[in-house]
């Protein structure tokens, strides 16, 4: 690690490393291709396999950390506010803001559309200790996440540098089982695992997971290829609670989910493409998450999708922000992380976006903006939106759900050929 | 006798011969180097990790852990089943679709031919998920197809075409069309055009011409065409996911999974060298039953 200094304005901190730096030239990466092959072949071959002890402090970097005003923003698509400009670009207000605030310029991205895929593209990077261009990446909890943890591949927040986090986020962000102590993550937003219905197609109400297994559905019937997803809302539709659930309550499950695939009721398990079907017609009742269907009824022609939770209980997830090792400009990255745990900011990303928001005072901020609305229109949108159990879950909702089945490594392995022998058959 | 005198035949000098001796040995550098980089190290590092175990966060060791295999081939067998079935029908889906077509192009266009041949594979100039996509929304329960003959009545309103295995083979079959396509055209363009007319000439009908002469001839193509169309086909996962059900799950699908969702290394990678050597297997047992030589002339 080299140290990093104050440097004059016009020194460029970027262009003055890639000078210093060695680069990868065709020789040094042959001669890294010789070494690789060679190692790979005569070390007698492993994967991995460098698993550091749970150390306090494993990756701090704060005490030579230094603001660069630069900030490398990894996120999913459809997840922040926007706006156009005059020329007709997109530009992120709250960005905008931040910007202003801090001097801090924000290159935000949207590379991530899937937790697995996206891990399996930065594994390698950080497994050879380098850095992956992004210093604040958005994971949902769920087996990338515990692999990112255990593998100490994510930098170790400092508390006193997040005091607007401590002080507004509410007690449901504060005390997240998987990561406890908020060592390597706090959330960006959350959102609900339940059932979504078209209600053009379906009069009956809707109340249950086995509503999923009604013959009258045959072959309309959605869910969803992610082992998680399934999984525990399975467990929780049989009863079980998913932290408490072991190996055979797990094959019960499966073999539920396979006995609905033999009668033919289930159509199929779908990725995101589950709201297109549901939105199509293809299916009328699917497993589905909750900011999708108020975003489907939004855009399509289609406003009769109605989004629930179970009465047997429904599944909550947090997309979570993290710096990954090696990031270049961490002390920006945790300033953003700050930023968005101010309540303006918190009601100002839940208006656009609609998903459950970390900062439960945001709420009294929607309301005074829907108060301070210039037309009808706009005023009962906010209004609606500060009323919303999607977006401020009553703490009853919140009671009524359960964060996945946290699973380590050999386990995780016993999940995944459990469920996959039904969801991938 | 008279000796018309000696021709001092001079040996070359040293540096010419070395490089003569090592010519063909250069020439054949590119090609090895780039098969011993991208295929023969991947391959040995596939089977390398095929017999690892252990999990991603500590790290896999190479344990020569067969169980990987046993362990897929009993977790997985109905998917390569499935793999193997669409694979096959979609091939020879594609063979009787493709054969007309080629034939009639090649006898029957006159002048056009090449504009016919173009118009046929203008589609194919679009991505092949943007194509699968579009088929997914046409064929959709409700959707442009359907959708009017349901409401009249003309087929039952649970009918549908996604999600089912029929789905997957025909979708499979218009994936990989052109690649069964091209081969048998360009085979039944060689053919001496006088050899229809002797046939012809000599009271062969029709249907003998194509029985007796032709098909014969533009054996190599089909051949070229089934191989070209059999591999891509077995091993595709796309169609699959997007046009398939529950319970039509192919090979690639899981292998994919495997590697990128559940990160089991050693698992995807036996799973995939299975695959490798069953359809191997199936094109030597192919190759054997339709002889080298049509493969010889293929190429």
């Amino acid at each position: 690690m080299t140290r990093d200094r104050d440097l004059p304005e016009f020194l460029d901190a970027a262009w003055l490393r890639g000078l210093t730096q060695t680069r990868i030239t065709r020789r040094t990466a042959l001669a890294g291709a010789g070494a690789l092959s060679l190692s790979a072949f005569l070390a007698a071959c492993g994967i991995g396999g460098t698993q550091q002890n749970a150390v306090s402090h494993q990756n701090w970097v704060w005490d030579k950390a230094t603001k660069a005003g630069t900030l490398d923003f990894a996120n999913w698509p459809l997840y922040i506010d926007t706006a156009e400009d005059s020329a007709g670009n997109t530009t992120y207000p709250s960005l905008v803001e931040f910007t202003k605030q801090t001097g801090i310029k924000v290159n935000y991205s949207e590379p991530i559309q899937d937790n697995a895929e996206f891990f399996a593209k930065i594994a390698p990077q950080l497994q050879a200790g380098s850095a992956i261009g992004y210093d604040i990446i958005v994971v949902t909890n769920g087996i990338q996440l515990t692999n990112l943890m255990a593998k100490h591949w994510l930098t170790e927040l400092d508390p006193t540098k997040l005091s607007n986090f401590f002080q507004n986020g509410s007690k449901r962000v504060l005390n997240r089982s998987f990561d406890a102590g908020n060592r390597f993550t706090i959330p960006w937003q959350s959102g609900f695992t339940g059932i979504a219905y078209n209600t053009k197609k379906i009069s009956r109400e809707i109340n249950s997971y086995n509503d999923l297994y009604d013959p009258a559905f045959k072959g309309k019937v959605g869910m969803f290829t992610n082992t998680q997803d399934t999984g525990n809302l399975t467990l929780l539709g049989m009863g079980i609670k998913p932290q408490n659930s072991k190996p055979s309550d797990w094959q019960k499950a499966a073999n539920k989910l396979k006995g609905l695939r033999d009668s033919g009721i289930l159509r199929k398990f779908y990725d995101q493409s589950y709201i297109k079907a549901l939105s199509a017609g293809d299916t009328v009742i699917s497993m589905a998450w909750s900011g999708d269907v108020y975003q489907a009824n939004l855009s399509a022609e289609n406003t009769d999708l109605k989004f629930l939770l179970p009465k047997e209980g429904g599944v909550i997830w947090t997309d979570n922000m993290c710096i990954p090792l090696g990031a270049a400009h961490p002390l920006d990255a945790i300033t953003y992380m700050n930023y968005v745990y101010d309540p303006k900011v918190a009601a100002q990303l839940a208006e656009a976006i609609n998903y459950i928001t970390p900062v439960s005072t945001a709420k009294a901020v929607v309301e005074q903006d829907a108060a301070a609305a210039p037309d009808a229109a706009t005023r009962d949108s906010l209004q609606a939106t500060a009323n919303s159990s999607a977006v401020f879950p009553s703490d009853a909702d919140l009671a009524n759900t359960s964060y996945y089945r946290e699973l380590n490594p050999t386990e995780s392995t016993q999940w995944n050929d459990i469920f996959n022998a039904v969801i991938l058959s | 006798m008279a000796v018309a005198g000696r021709i001092a035949v001079r040996r070359p000098a040293l540096a010419m011969r070395l490089g003569r001796a090592l010519a063909p040995y250069l020439l054949v550098l590119p090609g090895s180097t780039w098969l011993i980089l991208f295929f023969l190290f991947p391959l040995l590092t596939l089977a390398i990790t095929s017999l690892m175990s252990g999990d991603f966060v500590s790290g896999f060791q190479l344990t020569w852990n067969f169980g990987n295999y046993t362990y897929g081939l009993a977790l997985y067998a109905t998917q390569y089943t499935h793999s193997v079935e669409y694979g096959v029908s979609a091939t020879l889906i594609a063979f009787l679709f493709a054969y007309p077509t080629a034939y009639w192009i090649t006898f029957h266009a006159g002048p056009r031919k090449s504009a016919y041949l173009l118009v046929l594979l203008l589609p194919f100039f679009v991505s092949f998920v943007l194509r699968t996509l579009s088929w997914e929304t046409l064929m959709g329960d409700d959707g442009p197809l359907l959708g009017p003959l349901k409401s009249a009545h003309l087929i039952p309103s649970d009918f549908r075409v996604l999600a089912t295995p029929i789905a997957v083979t025909f979708g499979l079959a218009y994936t990989f069309f052109p690649y069964m396509l091209l081969p048998i055209y360009a085979s039944l363009e060689k053919i001496d055009k006088r050899l229809v007319e002797a046939a012809e000439d000599l009271y062969a009908s029709k249907f003998e011409v194509v029985r007796r002469v032709i098909f014969p001839l533009s054996i190599p193509g089909v051949f070229a065409g089934v191989l070209l169309t059999g591999i891509p086909t077995t091993a595709d996962f796309v169609n699959q996911t997007l046009l398939g059900g529950a319970g039509t799950t192919m090979i690639g699908r899981v292998i994919e999974q495997q590697f990128e969702v559940s990160a089991n290394y050693p698992l995807a990678s036996a799973l995939a060298f299975v695959f490798m050597l069953g359809l191997l297997a199936m094109l030597l047992a192919y190759q054997r039953l339709f002889g080298t030589e049509e493969l010889m002339r293929a190429r």
